[in-house]
């Protein structure tokens, strides 16, 4: 449970991890909607390109996008059968109930490179992106729903506590599970009922942990002045550079390349 | 007058046991703490060190009794946070005091609550790492690092904040000894180099033994105080409190009760090791 | 058969075969007997923990074998369970593996996974409270209304009720005061001698260790450094503190004398030892009156 890559930021000076943390959400919002908008090879070629190109000026190991890819490989193997096998139009290759049509063919392949990309993609935001940053940024792409009284420093707060205490979190769970193992429980066996009933001797202890932990947290929190958002600063300034409005145009043309393709060329769907 | 005065503080939490309020948690404490000064508070469990710590901070406030820091009554409402700035609190688990994912963001919290500009953040926050020893891990991920690496560093997240003064509740008792080592020369350091008024709060004696001042504890009262070696010399009162002396003192002790003419006695092994030495030719 | 515990050869890596490859025990072989009471030290990241874990079956040794009572724990991987009642494991800072209602119930979880019931469970449980010293008025408690140091001591009777051969304790003491040190250390002592199982305790503490253990194992780099009688173990000083060891305090004091030419005994480990030592020294010199 330890190893999971996803998530993780590797610190870095790459162009990328230098992007405005506003800039990289606003145009991974962008870059889902596109992604989901390509209905032919040639506009899938494009944003792939662009997927490739982020990655690489990430400067992080592919080993690390690997290791991503490998949380979701049954996701992707499972919705790809499902599409190459509930394809429409006339088979090119029939067994039992299974029926393969070209169609079923563009689809699977569609949707596994744009599960593929999306993870990437998003590995590559929390890659780059400290939480801190992250939440950061969040709190001000929404710092508008102010007006309306909507707690946004609060919640970029808990977010970012909240990113921070997962992994102390799933080394706790590891712990208790190996001292209840240590006293004969048993979590392997059993019918559905009783491995639920097994849960208990783990989520009671990790509940109890978990509100000391909050409650610590607050008093070291306090003990460091903190106050709320009112009349906070900020060590890491961000603000958009050239970087971030080269990505922007980068985007755009993408985006452009995208509609062009859409539009002058059949889709395969 | 004292950088922080404790006047005759009394405190209970709001619990009630079977029908009657809990005893006090501080009953009746007096306590001067010089700018400057290394403190150890001693005591065992649940005798009140830890809620005396947080009076210090005004993350408590005295039922009766006042807590003057630097001129400031800490029960002043308008005061609390000048009074945090000037003494900061590090805790016991070093897991759950710090709140980012990465060192030197963590250590920039404080400094950020208190409005100080970007510039200025980046500065303390270099210096308060370097203090600790800790400015290479400044992109790590704290989640990997050593118990006593978390620990320096939430010391380096209250240094941040400039303080004049720092207060330590149990900050070694979940490390192993080198961690413990770490933080320990840590704070000697601080208070021999940068003057930084420190009180530790430990039931590890030979942590207690490097301080200016051992203040003991027990049931909310202080039972006495002094030099290590006034203190550590009266084992008998110390065994009587739960507690321990480090093994030269009760070897000495020991020798002493059965007619040895001890001036001093020894705190350390170099010491015991002289002692006897001088004994036995 | 004498020997309760046999390792062959043990080794384990983590993550092997990704970049953060990491060897935590290597080659280690050693026996232990039934009803020796061993001290287990070694620096942070030495591989004790991981040796530890490997005792019970709750990590699998990747080289090697473990035996108890003669055979493979692994024999049939999938009886591991019942290894588990027999190498009880405490694990550092056990407070946090309290769940049940009562303290009762939860001194009872590990027993009744293990299949007692009626009486005989009524006895584990009520024999383990007595030998942590848990008053019988806290086991109808939650457990979580008691003190630290009472959850430390209902935890580790949890282990104890199922009545384990071999006793692993990881850190007991840790985060107590010295008196709660003091206290659990002692029941430990009591346990141990009164149900001549097999302990093994791992600290940090070498004064504790001093006082306690027949023999010693320490670890360095994940390998087995020494594995001897606790005497022989503090007489090497200057090995142990290249692995990051000390010794006690006393140890060092009346070898420091031995150095300068007194006649006092070697591998002192307790103050009263060192006090007998000396007693007679003093008086021959005539300093005490």
């Amino acid at each position: 449970m330890r190893d999971v890559a996803f998530g993780q930021y590797f610190p870095g000076s790459s162009l990328v991890h230098r992007l405005d943390p506003r800039a990289k959400i606003l145009m991974f919002i962008a870059y889902i909607v596109i992604i989901f908008c390509t209905f032919n090879y040639a506009a899938l070629g494009i944003t792939t390109a662009f997927t490739a190109l982020f990655l690489i000026l990430s400067g992080i190991s592919p080993k690390f996008y690997f290791k991503s890819l490998k949380v979701i490989i049954f996701i992707v193997i499972f919705t790809s059968l499902l599409n190459l096998f509930y394809g429409s139009g006339a088979p090119i290759w029939q067994w039992w109930i299974f029926r393969i049509t070209p169609n079923g063919i563009h689809r699977a392949v569609f949707v596994t490179v744009r599960i593929i990309c999306l993870i990437l993609a998003s590995s590559c935001l929390t890659f780059t992106t400290s939480p801190t940053e992250l939440t950061d940024a969040i709190e001000r792409l929404m710092k508008p729903l102010k007006a309306v009284r909507f707690p946004v420093h609060e919640i970029a707060m808990m977010m970012s506590l909240a990113l921070r205490f997962v992994p102390t979190l799933l080394e706790e769970t590891d712990k208790i599970m190996q001292a209840q193992k240590a006293r004969g429980a048993d979590m392997e066996s059993g019918n559905l009922f009783k491995r639920v009933k097994a849960l208990i001797p783990i989520l009671i202890p990790l509940f109890v942990s978990a509100f000391r932990r909050a409650y610590d947290v607050a008093t070291a929190m306090e003990c460091r002045c903190y106050r709320g958002g009112a009349g906070r600063t900020r060590m890491k300034q961000i603000h958009l550079a050239a970087r971030d409005v080269i990505a922007f145009v980068t985007l755009a043309l993408v985006i452009g390349g995208v509609i062009v393709c859409n539009s002058l060329m059949s889709g395969v769907l | 007058m004292s950088f922080i005065s404790i006047q005759d503080v009394f405190f209970s939490y709001d619990e009630v046991e079977e029908g009657k309020p809990v005893r006090n948690a501080v009953d009746g404490v007096s306590l001067d703490i010089e700018r400057g000064e290394f403190v150890a508070v001693i005591g065992h469990n649940g005798c009140g060190k830890s809620t005396l710590a947080k009076q210090l901070n005004a993350m408590l406030l005295p039922d009766s009794g006042k807590v003057i820091v630097d001129g400031d009554d800490t029960s002043v409402e308008e005061k609390t946070f000048d009074i945090r700035e000037k003494v900061g609190l590090v805790l016991q688990n070093p897991d759950n005091q710090l709140v980012a994912s990465i060192v030197e963001e963590d250590v920039a919290f404080g400094p950020e609550n208190l409005g100080v500009a970007p510039d200025e953040i980046r500065r303390r926050v270099d210096e308060a790492l370097k203090a600790v020893d800790m400015y290479e891990y400044r992109t790590h991920a704290p989640f990997k690092l050593s118990g006593g690496q978390k620990q320096r560093i939430a010391i380096a997240g209250i240094l941040a904040i400039r303080p004049q003064c720092i207060v330590l509740d149990e900050p070694t008792a979940m490390l192993d000894p080198s961690g413990r080592e770490e933080v320990i020369s840590t704070l000697l350091r601080l208070n021999r180099e940068q003057q930084m008024t420190v009180v530790l709060i430990t039931h590890f004696m030979d942590e207690a033994v490097l301080a200016d001042r051992v203040v003991v504890m027990d049931s909310g009262r202080i039972v006495t105080q002094g030099t290590p070696e006034t203190v550590f010399s009266q084992v008998e009162l110390l065994k009587r409190h739960r507690l321990d002396v480090p093994q030269s003192a009760e070897l000495a002790y020991k020798l002493r009760g059965c007619g040895l003419k001890i001036d001093k006695i020894p705190l350390t092994q170099e010491d015991c090791v002289a002692m006897l030495e001088e004994a036995m030719r | 058969m004498n020997c309760v515990l046999e390792l062959k050869n043990l080794g384990f890596v983590y993550g092997k075969g990704t970049p953060f490859e990491k060897r935590a025990v290597d080659n280690v072989s050693l026996t232990i007997k039934r009803g020796e009471f061993i001290g287990v030290i070694g620096h942070t990241g030495s591989g004790k923990s991981t040796l530890m874990q490997m005792l019970n079956g709750l990590m699998r040794p990747g080289e090697g074998q473990v035996l108890l009572d003669g055979r493979d724990i692994w024999e049939q991987p999938k009886k591991i369970r019942e290894v588990r009642f027999k190498v009880g494991m405490v694990f550092q800072y056990p407070e946090y593996q309290l769940f049940e209602e009562t303290v009762y119930r939860d001194i009872a979880f590990g027993a009744k996974n293990k299949g007692l019931e009626g009486d005989a469970l009524d006895k584990a449980v009520r024999d383990a409270a007595d030998f942590t010293g848990l008053k019988p008025a806290l086991l109808d408690k939650s457990p979580f209304d008691l003190s630290g140091g009472e959850k430390r001591r209902a935890a580790i009777a949890g282990v104890i009720a199922m009545n384990p051969e071999v006793l692993v304790l990881d850190e007991p003491t840790a985060g107590l005061d010295p008196m709660g040190r003091e206290v659990l250390l002692s029941q430990i002592t009591r346990y141990h001698k009164e149900c001549h199982n097999t302990v093994l305790l791992v600290s940090h503490s070498m004064e504790d260790i001093a006082r306690v253990a027949d023999r010693i194992i320490v670890m360095n780099k994940g390998k087995l450094a020494m594995f001897e009688p606790t005497k022989e173990v503090f007489r090497r000083g200057d090995e142990l503190s290249r692995y990051g060891l000390k010794v006690p305090q006393i140890t060092n004091i009346m070898q420091a004398l031995r150095r300068r030419g007194f006649d006092v005994p070697e591998g002192v480990l307790t103050v009263d030892e060192a006090f007998d030592a000396l007693l007679p020294l003093l008086q021959k010199e005539g300093k005490l009156w």
